[in-house]
């Protein structure tokens, strides 16, 4: 209690130490606002809820950072990661999720669930349960009084490279015919078809999009922090509290509310210690879980 | 008909009674099934019977093997003390104190989780479908989490327990008849409950909870009885699991939300949700399955239960009951008229 207390006057005391945990916490949100979008665009579109959206984003990290070990620069490991986890997402959707999308929403949580273990324990069985980094040689900037803020120009690389793919996603969403297409089934599957959309090609599309996204994310994170094959859940559970938050189809929202979870839990980090991090995570789902709750509440209706 | 069923009943219970003296090399893997069985069943009580998929049932087998643990240190030891000893030196049980300690942990674990039960059900029954299972699970895992940061109750260390205090197959024995003794019970309730008109407005919340308001039942208080009492039973058979380990730990043994708490839900789909039997078949099923592949697998065996899970949920969601229910009707009391509609229907 006392270490909480002295952690939480340490913020009041030495204001720049906001500032610290605020840029790690953005740069860190920024990530989870990727993998958070993926999980909306399937949820919106194809109204499945991925619990293996966050294994899908360690599985990229270890493409990145398996083929950065064969000698590839570690940068070209973000699109190799895209692509090679597009195939793996086009495959999952042709094996479980394509016969699941009919069914009662409970069934696709579970199906991906049985997915997220699959995927993590083939990855403990193939690159085994230490945690892995690839190891960047770029120098740190140094901003502040006595150089308190550090920020490694590798994180910066990777939040721009999360961004430029973000947008890139964003513009392909809005002018190509498959973005169209795709939001069109996302509104009305059913006119979708009859206007000559076909929506099984969508949802495909739709799914190793999503992967591919995940991926690239996963290859940004093994560049500026850690991976390990149990990680996944927990990035998971960040996406289900970031679309929860911010509701589906809604761009500004989910990007607004993975910064701020990035932000919330590097505070938290910073308060209660280290070893409560992933408690964090998971507490800030119920959290929003609580508050949407009381707000359809108010407008006697349940959250469904 | 009914002299049939009273015959089988006894026969099952007798093999029930039989089976570790049959079995004598077998006694842990068949108290580990009962312990499925029972999970299972109560798992089925919200999931099936209620509607309401929960992911999380595994904090009450958690929090159950945790109580149990402190009430039954605490009547001998200064808790704190003990778990920061670490098992060291301050082991010593007379038998009048561990058998205390089981029989209150046992009891302690159970009203704890049935309290639990209704303040978290309080909070989390507003939510439906899978809003509910998702905050289930972040339930599980942040108490996982939260405990293994707790030095009071050992941390991630997790606290080990004083060894049963006589020979050792007839502590096997003990804990055999315990989950055996928590499971037949539960059956007979569940059996009872099921037929009750509780049974019937748990049922009515399954199908459409908005008519089943309409007709005047208190749907919240429904939920909240039933998850408690699944909390009971499953707090229970936590407490029997934290003795018969003696040793555990907080997010592997106590909180294992993807073995144990994913476990449940396999064995009642693959048995078929919403009947009474399927959550046992589909436990014995699943826990032979999972027994005689293990060793064969090395290494492999839990991508082969993912893929379990996977192919249950996507293909064979009906379960053995279900399927069973769609071949022979007959059995299952309902009488099918042979005309075009149902012969048109068969597959």
């Amino acid at each position: 209690m006392d270490q909480i207390l002295s952690n939480i006057g340490l913020l009041f005391e030495f204001p720049i130490v906001n500032l610290k945990i605020l840029i790690d916490g953005l740069m860190i949100g920024a990530l989870f606002a990727l993998a958070a979008y993926g999980l909306a665009l399937v949820w919106g579109v194809m109204n499945v809820k991925n619990l293996a959206q966050g294994d899908f984003v360690i599985c990229g990290g270890y493409v990145a950072w398996y083929l950065a070990g064969l000698g590839l620069p570690p940068l070209m490991g973000v699109p190799a990661a895209f692509i090679i986890m597009w195939g793996i997402g086009w495959v999952c959707y042709k094996v479980v999720i394509s016969r699941v999308i009919e069914r009662d929403l409970f069934t696709s949580l579970l199906a991906t669930f049985g997915l997220a273990i699959m995927i993590a324990q083939i990855l403990n069985l193939l690159f085994g349960s230490d945690t892995q980094s690839i190891k960047l040689e770029y120098a740190t900037l140094y901003f502040g009084e006595n150089d308190f803020i550090d920020v490694p120009i590798a994180k910066l690389i990777g939040v721009c490279m999360a961004a430029v793919l973000a947008i890139g996603v964003i513009i392909f969403m809005k002018r190509s015919r498959m973005g169209q297409a795709i939001r069109a089934t996302a509104q009305d599957a059913r006119a979708a078809r009859v206007l000559g959309i076909d929506t099984e090609k969508v949802y495909a599309f739709t799914f190793s999009l999503n992967s591919a996204i995940c991926g690239a994310a996963g290859a940004i994170i093994v560049m500026v922090w850690l991976i390990q094959p149990f990680y996944g859940i927990t990035y998971a559970i960040r996406s289900f509290v970031i679309v929860t938050a911010a509701g589906l189809g809604n761009l500004p929202g989910v990007i607004a509310a993975g910064l701020g979870i990035g932000a919330l839990e590097q505070y938290g980090a910073h308060i209660f210690g280290i070893g409560y991090q992933q408690a964090i995570a998971v507490l800030l789902l119920l959290l929003v879980l609580v508050i949407r709750l009381i707000q359809q509440r108010r407008k006697r209706q349940s959250l469904q | 008909m009914t002299a049939l069923k009273v015959i089988l009943y006894i026969v099952l219970l007798a093999f029930t009674v039989a089976a570790p003296f049959l079995f004598p090399d077998f006694r842990t893997q068949l108290a580990t099934l009962w312990l499925m069985i029972v999970v299972s069943l109560t798992w089925d009580m919200t999931g099936g019977q209620m509607g309401y998929n929960s992911l999380g049932n595994i904090f009450f087998y958690g929090t159950g093997m945790y109580v149990a643990a402190v009430i039954s240190i605490g009547l001998v030891y200064d808790v704190a003390e003990y778990t920061s000893a670490a098992g060291g030196g301050m082991n010593d049980f007379t038998p009048v104190q561990y058998f205390t300690g089981v029989g209150l942990g046992m009891l302690g674990a159970g009203i704890f989780c049935a309290l639990c039960a209704l303040i978290l059900g309080y909070i989390l029954f507003g939510l439906r479908g899978p809003y509910f299972a998702i905050g289930t699970l972040g339930v599980a895992i942040a108490a996982g989490e939260l405990v293994s940061n707790w030095e009071w109750v050992g941390g991630g260390q997790g606290i080990t327990l004083p060894v049963y205090p006589a020979d050792l197959d007839e502590g096997k024995l003990f804990f055999y008849f315990l989950f055996a003794g928590t499971g037949v019970i539960l059956f007979i309730f569940l059996r009872w409950l099921y037929g009750t008109r509780f049974g019937a407005a748990i049922n009515a919340i399954r199908d459409d909870e908005e008519k089943a308001e309409a007709m005047g039942i208190h749907t919240m208080r429904y939920k909240l009885v039933t998850w408690s009492m699944a909390g009971f039973f499953v707090g229970i058979v936590g407490a029997i699991s934290a003795f018969q380990l003696i040793s555990f730990e907080p997010l592997e043994s106590a909180y294992q939300t993807i073995n144990l708490g994913i476990f449940m839900v396999v064995c009642v789909l693959l048995g078929g949700k919403g009947t009474l039997w399927g959550p046992v078949i589909g436990a014995i099923v699943f826990h032979v399955f999972k027994e005689v592949t293990w060793n064969y697998l090395l290494g492999w065996q839990w991508v082969a239960l993912g893929a379990l899970i996977v192919v249950t949920v996507v293909y064979f969601q009906d379960g053995i009951m279900g399927w069973l229910a769609h071949r022979k009707p007959e059995w299952f009391g309902v009488r099918v008229e042979k005309n075009d509609a149902t012969e048109g229907a068969d597959r």
